[in-house]
């Protein structure tokens, strides 16, 4: 078991400090000042350089923001946010904008080194890059990385910083940019499906992103088009008192793939940090898409102080028939997670899926599930969700499955176990099944458990101690949706487990 | 006025205007004006109020007719005959016609020893001093608040310490007349330590007629006792019916609530149980029979407060027409509770095109030592079992009708008494719209 | 009594049944043999009016009737019985209530008087009796709990209740212990008779030794491949049926 073992390491090094994650990026930045208002929301627009159409936008939404109320349905409870309080826009100061990776700072390109990212060595691999090029930069320290080919789309505050194999990836057609660009680019491609998942009014953390997010990923896949590569993006939020708003779009046009990795993480401040992103998926006639992701912002520190508050709307929209589209969630950081992926089924024989790991520990709550809402007909989803509760967390999965009417022969699958350890945490479960056509068949299963003794013992009695065997059973609890994972992220979700889970035994 | 500002719907306006008309001369007038203020304050609930998600009382309630008044004697005995669901068990009787009780149409014979009985409009002539002890909080339910306003009689019961009732009890409330009126009752139940009782609650009225029914039950339940409490709802097509069931378990308690519900036009069957102390069981079923433009709604919350006690909740529903069907369950196991053992399924027939059903099992768990889990399907009589028995024979509809028969007898049978059983399946069978039964038996 | 010409049928686009000629008459047992997968269960749910079945050609003529055009409770009431090779479990509905409903729903359909209680109770106990079919089993719900042999016995059972003119027998032999099978055969054997016809499904020569067949026919890949007397299936019991999986193949 060289998961396990890793993982008893990791938690062992990280005795001191456990966030990994947690180390602040000394560079240089442009900010823009604290507050909200229509003057943020157009210089934001200006530094992009965008178009009058798009301003139109976000002031449409930021209008619409301002009569909004913020939810409290969600089974979370943090002290007001201070919207006026908070910088809306951070970026690194360039030279310029950065069209090769010796335009950015170095520092960036540390951290992102020490996320894992292979920013550098992807590029020279791609042979867009020699290795005897006159590189810049500094061996970056820990710079062993994946073997697999990944396109990286790198975030860092607000801003896209850098995406590599942009060249290998355009010789199949296959857009991927930072979404600023694109909307400078392709406007006409974003014009189209910007917001029509997603719309801006559609609730208020999501309309707030409308107004103001600064960036974000942009995936086109032309027809017929297998992605050559996985996509991913790394988000990193560094700037103190700083909201990330990014927005991504990926569009999959008929009969094509792609699986697109999404990674996060966010210094230790003392402060909690706004996140609110929207993530739009379009699925044509015949195209598949696979989102994955691993969220390990900040969580807070154990008395519950700091940590990211994760406000986020994804959705997905199989819109052509056939379509299918594969939210996988690992969900191990913030203090706070509110998100529900979700799936609109509306072409024929479209499929969704849900799969998601959600840890809490700590002071975390996480209130988190999906929506299956099925429209076409002879559509299916399967959903299978693990939560795991430690700590004094709470730990919510909230899930809506719905048949429309004309949604005949539609069919869901949904498990949906929740694991406690220890008397001071919580696990709950509230699935929403509506059917409205007799032909849809519906099945949902929910457990709630702890750690059987029986195993703990065995694993005990085999020599393993308290730590090794939760992790150990932890692991074969989530087995289900591991095996989900695209394999960069699978042992680093194993690694993690172990991480999230320390000091909650003993 | 205040209250005007208040007002929101018709249904609203009229329950004020009602309110209002009542004799203020009423000794329990203060407790009533506090339940009524309650209601105001959030209204009839809506599909934003949580609770009433799938059950919007603000759309499906359009007006509220006048509290009813007692009827005549001959049409309350006729009324009554239609109440005969449980009539091969030769119950005893506690009658309410338009929510009064009626003495002369009541039978306690046999049971005096073992269960004391009062009507309640005694205690509210003297002030309502059952309603200052209830322990309910009007504001919490609007079928509570609204009870609370309008009460007017009910039974409080009392089954003796140890008493074994042989002889099973119903609580009858039939509506009479062909005018709507509004009838409400509350009945409070003491469960001495160590009884052994049924109890029956049955419901009937006219068809055609918009009468409104609430009522309220509070049961006590003392340790050791062992309680069924069986419901069948079988109100006029288009009735209103609210009904709120609150049992408090002491310990190794057995209490085990069945609803039968296939009247009315909308209907809210809730049940808010908690245990109190440790050792103790509950389950809680159901079997839902809707169709034409019904909407029923069961609705259970049960509350593992203290540890070691095991809940099982099962409902079946068979949905046809255009009828609505609902289902929320929520366990709620708290802090310390360890050793809960709890389980939920609610599985639905949907019989027509139109036919909907909504289903919400909640598990809100706070301590770790816990088994609980629950299940839920929404779907079509199994196309194997009808392929079978037509190839025995039965027509498409009679192989349907037997098969959704079986489905709702499944839970039936688990109460566990085979003469109450035989009473409902009877039932179940006419609401499918089958001829009464010929019994077969054991070959002899 | 049954006649089948040219039968082809699929699921979902695959081929199942590939022309099958068969010809049954009054009081005759046929025994179709043939390894898993040759389409036997495919004919026996075809001839009971299975919905999941696309009759692409062909047509089955029983008592000079066109089969394929009824529902399957008029062809239960016409006479076609078929035993399940898996008899399904219905939780709720007690086996005396299903047995008296199929019973009346088929004389109703006949236009014969419903059974009196007296009556239905004599004629269950007495097919009990011969069966082994315990009172225990008669009260508990339609097949649910009961072993592989109770369950098979029970669709015997069944087939005496119902007096049906064509028995078609899906692998009753499967999953029954040497007694059982015994039990089992001698209860069909019982109902031989000049008027009425069997077609027993079975892979194994077995249930042959106590159920004779007047004619064996083997069958693979959906097309009846050899006829023969009930020598046959002992030569199949010897041989395997390795030889018509590979002539086909060939």
């Amino acid at each position: 078991m060289p998961a396990v073992q890793e993982t008893i390491e990791q938690v062992k090094l990280l005795d001191v400090d456990k966030y990994k994650y947690g180390f602040i990026t000394d560079v240089e930045s442009d900010l823009a000042p604290k507050g909200l208002n229509e003057d943020i929301v157009r210089l934001i627009s200006a530094k992009k350089g965008e178009p009058d159409w798009m301003l139109e936008w976000r002031l449409a939404a930021f209008r619409r923001w301002l009569t909004m109320e913020e939810p409290t349905w969600a089974r979370v409870d943090y002290p007001k946010i201070d919207y006026q309080d908070l910088h809306y826009y951070a970026a690194p100061k360039l030279r310029a904008t950065a069209t090769s990776l010796d335009e950015i700072d170095p520092e960036i390109l540390k951290t992102y080194a020490k996320l894992g990212i292979p920013l550098k060595e992807q590029e020279i691999l791609a042979g867009i890059r020699k290795p005897d090029g006159g590189d810049v930069l500094e061996e970056a320290p820990g710079g062993e990385y994946a073997s697999g080919r990944v396109a990286v789309d790198a975030v860092f505050d607000s801003v896209s910083v850098v995406t590599t194999f942009k060249k290998e990836l355009a010789k199949a057609g296959v857009i991927f940019m930072p979404i600023s660009e694109a909307i400078r680019e392709y406007p006409d491609l974003v014009r189209k499906y910007l917001g029509t998942v997603v719309p801006a009014s559609d609730n208020y953390f999501a309309t707030l992103n409308s107004a103001v997010f600064s960036d974000g990923s942009f995936v086109y896949i032309p027809k017929g088009v297998r992605c050559p590569m996985e996509l991913s993006t790394y988000f990193r939020i560094n700037e103190r008192n700083t909201g990330q708003f990014e927005r991504t779009l990926v569009i999959a046009d008929e009969g094509s793939y792609v699986s697109y990795l999404e990674g996060c993480t966010a210094p230790m401040r003392d402060e909690n940090q706004l996140h609110a992103a929207v993530v739009e998926l379009v699925a044509l006639d015949d195209a598949e898409i696979k989102y994955s992701t691993v969220q390990n912002w900040y969580p807070g520190d154990p008395e519950g102080k700091g940590g990211v508050y994760n406000f986020v709307t994804k959705r997905g929209d199989c819109r052509g028939r056939n379509s299918k589209i594969s939210w996988t969630q690992v969900e191990t950081g913030s203090a706070i997670t509110w998100k529900y992926p979700s799936c609109i089924l509306r072409g024929d024989n479209s499929q969704g899926e849900f799969y998601s790991i959600a840890i809490s520990n700590g002071r975390q709550q996480v209130d988190s599930g999906t929506k299956m809402i099925h429209l076409g007909k002879n559509t299916s989803s399967r959903i299978i969700s693990k939560g795991i509760a430690a700590g004094r967390s709470d730990n919510t999965y909230r899930g809506l499955v719905s048949a429309n009417r004309r949604a005949s022969g539609a069919r869901n699958f949904t498990q949906c176990d929740s694991l406690l350890i220890g008397d001071q945490c919580g696990a709950h479960t509230i699935p929403y099944i509506e059917s409205k056509n007799a032909s849809a068949v519906f099945e949902h299963e929910a457990t709630t458990s702890k750690i059987s003794d029986d195993q703990m013992f065995y694993c005990l009695q085999r020599g393993m101690s308290q730590e090794e065997a939760v992790a150990l059973i932890v692991n074969g609890f989530v087995r289900d949706v591991l095996q989900k994972l695209p394999m960069e992220f699978m042992a680093e979700t194993q690694r993690l487990i172990g991480i999230s889970l320390e000091g909650s035994v003993g | 006025m205040a209250e005007a500002t208040r007002i929101r719907t018709k249904a609203e306006e009229a329950l004020a205007n009602h309110f209002a008309a009542l004799a203020s001369d009423d000794a329990a007038a203060e407790i009533r004006n506090a339940a009524f203020d309650a209601f105001l304050e959030k209204g009839l609930p809506h599909r934003r109020v949580e609770d009433w998600k799938y059950t919007d009382l603000r759309a499906l309630v359009r007006d509220v007719p006048a509290p009813a008044q007692p009827a005549a004697f001959d049409a309350s005995r006729d009324a009554l005959a239609r109440a005969d669901v449980f009539a091969p068990l030769a119950p005893a009787r506690i009658v309410f016609v338009n929510g009064f009780f009626v003495p002369s149409l009541s039978d306690t014979k046999g049971i005096e020893g073992d269960v004391e009985f009062v009507s309640l409009n005694r205690f509210l002539a003297d002030g309502g001093s059952f309603l200052s002890r209830s322990q309910l909080d009007a504001s919490e339910s609007p079928i509570l608040a609204l009870n609370g306003a309008f009460v007017r009689d009910g039974a409080a019961l009392r089954i003796r310490e140890d008493a074994k009732v042989a002889r099973p009890l119903e609580i009858v409330s039939v509506f009479a007349g062909s005018e709507p009126g509004l009838q409400t009752m509350r009945h409070q139940v003491m469960v001495g330590k160590g009884a052994e009782v049924t109890i029956l609650q049955t419901f009937s009225g006219p068809d055609g007629v918009a009468y409104h029914t609430n009522v309220v039950s509070e049961v006590q339940v003392e340790a050791q006792a062992v309680v069924r409490w069986i419901v069948a709802q079988e109100e006029g097509d288009c009735a209103i019916h609210l009904n709120l069931l609150v049992p408090r378990l002491a310990d190794d308690v057995t209490f085990d609530p069945f609803t039968l519900a296939s009247g009315s036009l909308v209907s809210r069957n809730e049940v808010r149980l908690s245990f109190d102390a440790e050792g103790s069981s509950a389950s809680l079923r159901g079997a839902t029979v809707a169709k034409g433009k019904q909407l029923i709604d069961n609705t259970l919350v049960v509350d593992h407060a203290v540890p070691n006690c095991a809940s099982r909740e099962q409902f079946n529903s068979a949905i046809d027409g255009e009828a609505h069907g609902v289902f929320q369950g929520k366990i709620i196991v708290r802090k310390h509770a360890q050793k809960t053992d709890g389980k939920m399924m609610s599985r639905a027939l949907l019989l027509s095109e139109e036919a909907e059903f909504a289903n919400k099992p909640e598990l809100e768990i706070f301590a770790d030592d816990v088994v609980c889990g629950h299940g839920a399907t929404c779907g079509q009589i199994d196309e194997e079992m009808l392929f079978f028995l037509r190839s025995r024979g039965l027509d498409k509809r009679e192989a349907e009708r037997l098969l959704i028969q079986a489905f709702l007898s499944e839970v039936v049978a688990e109460i566990g008494d085979e003469a109450v059983a035989e009473c409902l399946d009877e039932r179940i069978r006419r609401a499918l719209g089958a001829p009464a039964s010929v019994t077969v038996g054991e070959a002899t | 009594m049954l006649e089948i010409k040219n039968l082809h049928a699929e699921v979902e686009g695959q081929k199942i049944l590939r022309g099958i000629d068969l010809t049954i008459r009054d009081g005759e047992v046929h025994a179709i043999m043939g390894p898993n997968g040759s389409g036997k269960s495919t004919l026996s749910y075809i001839l009971a009016g299975k919905s999941d079945y696309e009759i692409t050609e062909g047509e089955i003529l029983f008592n000079g009737e066109n089969l394929l055009e009824m529902e399957p409770d008029a062809r239960a009431a016409a006479g076609v019985f078929l035993a399940f090779q898996y008899p399904i479990e219905i939780p709720g509905v007690g086996t005396m209530n299903f047995l008296k409903t199929a019973m009346n729903a088929q004389r109703k359909a006949r236009g014969e008087p419903e059974l009196t209680t007296p009556d239905f109770m004599r004629r269950v106990k007495e097919a009990a009796q011969t069966l082994k079919v315990s009172q225990d089993m008669l009260k508990r719900p339609l097949n649910v709990g009961f072993s592989g042999g109770e369950k098979k016995r029970m669709e015997i059972l069944q087939m005496a209740l119902l007096t049906p003119s064509l028995c078609v027998l899906d692998e009753t032999d499967s999953g029954l212990d040497i007694d059982a099978l015994r039990i089992v055969s001698e209860g069909v054997n019982a109902l031989r008779s000049p008027e009425r016809s069997f077609l027993v499904i079975t892979h194994y020569q077995r249930l042959l030794d106590h159920i004779v067949p007047d004619v064996v026919h083997v069958m693979s890949k959906g097309r009846i491949v050899r006829t023969g007397g009930k020598e046959l299936a002992l030569e199949l019991e010897a041989k395997g049926y390795a030889d018509y999986v590979s002539e086909e193949a060939a």
